[in-house]
C-alpha cells in the first residue's frame, strides 16, 4: 500500500519537477520569479492534444511538437516582456509577468473555451504488476521520459558549452558578461530549455490525469514554484528533489486523510521548511553584507 | 449624502467608485508594506477574505452592527498578518514574498473547506450595507493616515528599512517590531477593505481570493508608483476602471488587460507617479541601487 502510494508520489512529484526545473534556472540567472511559467506548462498540454487529436501524431512526435511550440513562445515572451526590463525594478518584470500569464490563460479561453478537454487517446492504459504495487503505462512512460530529460538537462549544464555558460551566469551575472559570455544568448538558451521542459510536463501531466484545461497552469505552477522553493531555488538537483519530494508529500497526504487539504498541502510544507531552512533543502545560506 | 450622490450619478457609476474605493484601501495597506517597507507581498488577498469573512459572519451570525463588524474584520485581519509576519518578516526579499504567496494559498483552501463560511458554495446574504459615502469617508480618513504616518518618526524608520535595512538597524531603528507594525496596518487596511466588499457584493466565495487578486493589488501599487500615496491612487483607478472602460471590447478584455500591463510596466517601469513624486529618494541615480530596495533589498 504505501509502495503503491510512494510510486504515485514519485510520478506526480516527476511532473511537478519538469516544471520546477525551469523556474529554479530562470530565477538563478535573472532573479526573476517567472509567473507566466504555469502557463507556458499549460499551452504545451494543448499543443500535445491538438498533435494528437487534429494531426493524428503518436506521443513522441506529440511531445517532441509541443517542446519546440513552448520553446519559441518561451524565448519570444522573455524578448518582448522581460528583457526590456531587465535593469529595472525588481517588481516590473514580475507584473509583466503576471500580465503574461493573463493573457495566454484569456487566449486559450477563447480558443478551447473554459471547460477542461480530454486528452485523447495515445496510449493503452495496460496495468503491470510489479510485486507488491501496480504500475500503469502512462506511469512508466512519465518516468522514463522525466528521467531522460532531466540526464539531458544535467549533461547540458554540466559539459556543453552553453550550460557551463549558464552556470557562470547563475554564479555571477556581470563577471560572466565581463567574461566574453552573450549573457543574452544564455538567458534565451535557459528560458528555451525551461519552456520545453514545462511542455513535456503539460503533455505528460494531460495523458495522466486525461484532462487538459485552460486554468491548469495556475496551480500546478504555483506548486512546482514551491517546489523550486523547496529543494532550494537556483538549484538544479534542488529542484529535481523538491519536485519529488512535493509529490510523494501530496500523494501521502492524500492517502492519509488529508484529500479536502490537498492543494494547500504544498504551500504549508514551503512555510514550514522557510522557517527553518530559509533557502531551501539545497540552497546556499545568503549571505547579508553591507 | 447618499442621496446627493444618486443626483447626479446613476446607480452604475456609484457601484464602480464604491468599488475602486474598496480597492483603494486594500491598495494603501500594501502600499505601507511593499511601497515603504519594501517588503514583499504576494498574498494580499488572504487578508482580505480574512477581513471579509470575519465581519460577514459577524453580521449574518450574530447581528453585529455593521461599523462593528468592518472593525473587527479589520482587527481579525491584522492579527493574522501579525501572527504571520512574526516568523517570516525575517526572510529577505523574495522569500517573504514566497511565505506570503504560500499563506494566501492555505487560507482560501481553508476556507474552502470550513462549514462556517459556506465552502465552495460561498457565503450568501450578507446584509448590503456599504454605501459610496461610507467608503469615501474609510477612504479620505485612510489616506490622511498614512499621509501623516509617513512624514512621522515611524514612517521614517519604514523608509530606512526599504533604503538600506543594515544601515536602517545600526542608526537604532528596531526593524522587526517596524516590520510588523507596518505589516499589521497594512493587513488591517486589507481587512477592512475586505469587509466593505463583503457587504457590497453581498456575497462571498474563496476562489475571488485566490493568487491573482493578491497580484492585482500588487499590480495597483506599482504601475502608480510604488511607495507614492498619489501614485497608489492613481494605479488603483486606472487598473479599475480599465476593465469597465474596456467593456466594448467585452470578449476580449482580459486579453488586451494582460497586454496592457506588459505595454505599461515596459513603457514606465516605475510606474505612472515613479519618480514624479519620490525623485528626493530615489536621488541615487543607480536605477538597480532602487531596483533591490524596492524589492526587500535582497543580498
Amino acid at each position: 500500500m504505501l509502495s503503491q502510494q510512494l510510486l504515485n508520489g514519485i510520478t506526480l512529484g516527476a511532473t511537478y519537477a519538469l516544471i520546477a526545473l525551469g523556474y529554479t534556472m530562470v530565477y538563478g540567472i535573472i532573479q526573476l520569479i517567472n509567473f507566466a511559467h504555469g502557463e507556458i506548462y499549460m499551452v504545451g498540454a494543448f499543443v500535445g492534444v491538438l498533435m494528437v487529436s487534429v494531426f493524428q501524431q503518436g506521443l513522441l512526435v506529440s511531445l517532441v511538437a509541443a517542446m519546440l511550440a513552448c520553446m519559441i513562445m518561451g524565448v519570444t515572451i522573455e524578448r518582448i516582456a522581460y528583457r526590456p526590463l531587465r535593469r529595472s525594478t525588481r517588481l516590473a518584470p514580475l507584473i509583466s509577468a503576471i500580465g503574461v500569464s493573463i493573457f495566454l490563460q484569456t487566449l486559450m479561453t477563447k480558443i478551447k473555451g473554459p471547460q477542461p478537454v480530454a486528452f485523447p487517446p495515445v496510449i493503452n492504459d495496460a496495468l503491470y504488476k510489479l510485486g507488491p504495487v501496480e504500475i500503469s503505462k502512462v506511469q512508466i512512460i512519465i518516468l522514463i521520459v522525466a528521467s531522460l530529460l532531466m540526464a539531458g538537462l544535467h549533461f547540458i549544464v554540466k559539459y556543453v558549452k552553453i550550460g557551463k555558460a549558464m552556470r557562470a551566469a547563475s554564479e555571477d551575472y556581470d563577471t560572466a558578461a565581463l567574461m566574453g559570455i552573450n549573457v543574452n544568448r544564455v538567458i534565451s538558451f535557459t528560458f528555451a530549455i525551461g519552456s520545453a521542459l514545462a511542455a513535456a510536463g503539460g503533455v505528460l501531466v494531460g495523458i495522466y490525469f486525461n484532462s487538459v484545461s485552460p486554468f491548469m497552469g495556475v496551480l500546478a505552477g504555483l506548486k512546482a514554484f514551491c517546489a523550486a522553493v523547496l529543494g532550494g531555488i537556483g538549484s538544479i538537483p534542488g529542484a529535481m528533489l523538491g519536485g519529488l519530494f512535493l509529490g510523494v508529500a501530496e500523494t501521502l497526504g492524500v492517502a492519509g486523510g488529508f484529500d479536502l487539504y490537498k492543494d494547500a498541502i504544498a504551500f504549508t510544507l514551503l512555510i514550514i521548511v522557510l522557517l527553518f531552512r530559509p533557502t531551501g533543502l539545497l540552497g546556499r545560506p545568503i549571505q547579508r553584507k553591507v | 449624502m447618499d442621496s446627493i450622490f444618486s443626483m447626479f450619478l446613476n446607480d452604475y457609476y456609484i457601484q464602480v467608485l464604491t468599488m475602486l474605493g474598496i480597492y483603494l484601501i486594500g491598495a494603501l495597506g500594501l502600499n505601507l508594506i511593499t511601497g515603504v517597507t519594501g517588503q514583499l507581498s504576494f498574498g494580499h488577498a488572504a487578508f482580505l477574505s480574512i477581513g471579509a469573512y470575519t465581519s460577514a459572519i459577524l453580521s449574518l451570525k450574530l447581528h453585529t452592527p455593521f461599523g462593528l463588524a468592518i472593525l473587527a474584520g479589520g482587527l481579525m485581519a491584522g492579527l493574522w498578518g501579525v501572527l504571520l509576519g512574526y516568523p517570516t518578516l525575517r526572510l529577505t526579499g523574495d522569500y517573504l514574498g514566497i511565505a506570503t504567496l504560500g499563506f494566501g494559498e492555505i487560507v482560501r483552501v481553508v476556507f474552502l473547506n470550513m462549514t462556517i463560511t459556506g465552502g465552495a458554495l460561498g457565503l450568501a446574504g450578507i446584509p448590503r450595507n456599504t454605501t459610496l459615502t461610507v467608503v469615501l469617508l474609510v477612504v479620505i480618513l485612510s489616506v490622511w493616515a498614512m499621509v501623516r504616518l509617513e512624514n512621522s518618526r515611524f514612517g521614517r524608520s519604514l523608509v530606512a528599512i526599504r533604503e538600506d535595512e543594515i544601515a536602517a538597524e545600526a542608526m537604532g531603528v528596531n526593524i522587526t517590531t517596524a516590520k510588523i507594525t507596518a505589516f499589521a496596518i497594512g493587513t488591517f487596511l486589507a481587512g477592512i477593505s475586505g469587509g466593505l466588499y463583503a457587504h457590497l457584493i453581498q456575497y462571498l466565495n474563496p476562489s475571488d481570493f485566490g493568487f491573482l487578486k493578491s497580484f492585482e493589488f500588487l499590480t495597483f501599487i506599482v504601475l502608480g508608483g510604488l511607495g507614492s500615496i498619489p501614485g497608489v491612487i492613481l494605479g488603483t483607478s486606472v487598473l479599475t476602471l480599465a476593465p469597465e472602460f474596456l467593456r466594448f471590447i467585452s470578449d476580449y478584455r482580459m486579453l488586451v488587460y494582460g497586454l496592457l500591463m506588459v505595454f505599461m510596466m515596459i513603457v514606465r517601469p516605475r510606474g505612472l507617479l515613479g519618480g514624479v513624486q519620490l525623485r528626493r529618494l530615489f536621488a541615487k541615480k543607480n536605477v538597480q541601487q532602487t531596483g533591490t530596495s524596492a524589492s526587500g533589498g535582497a543580498n
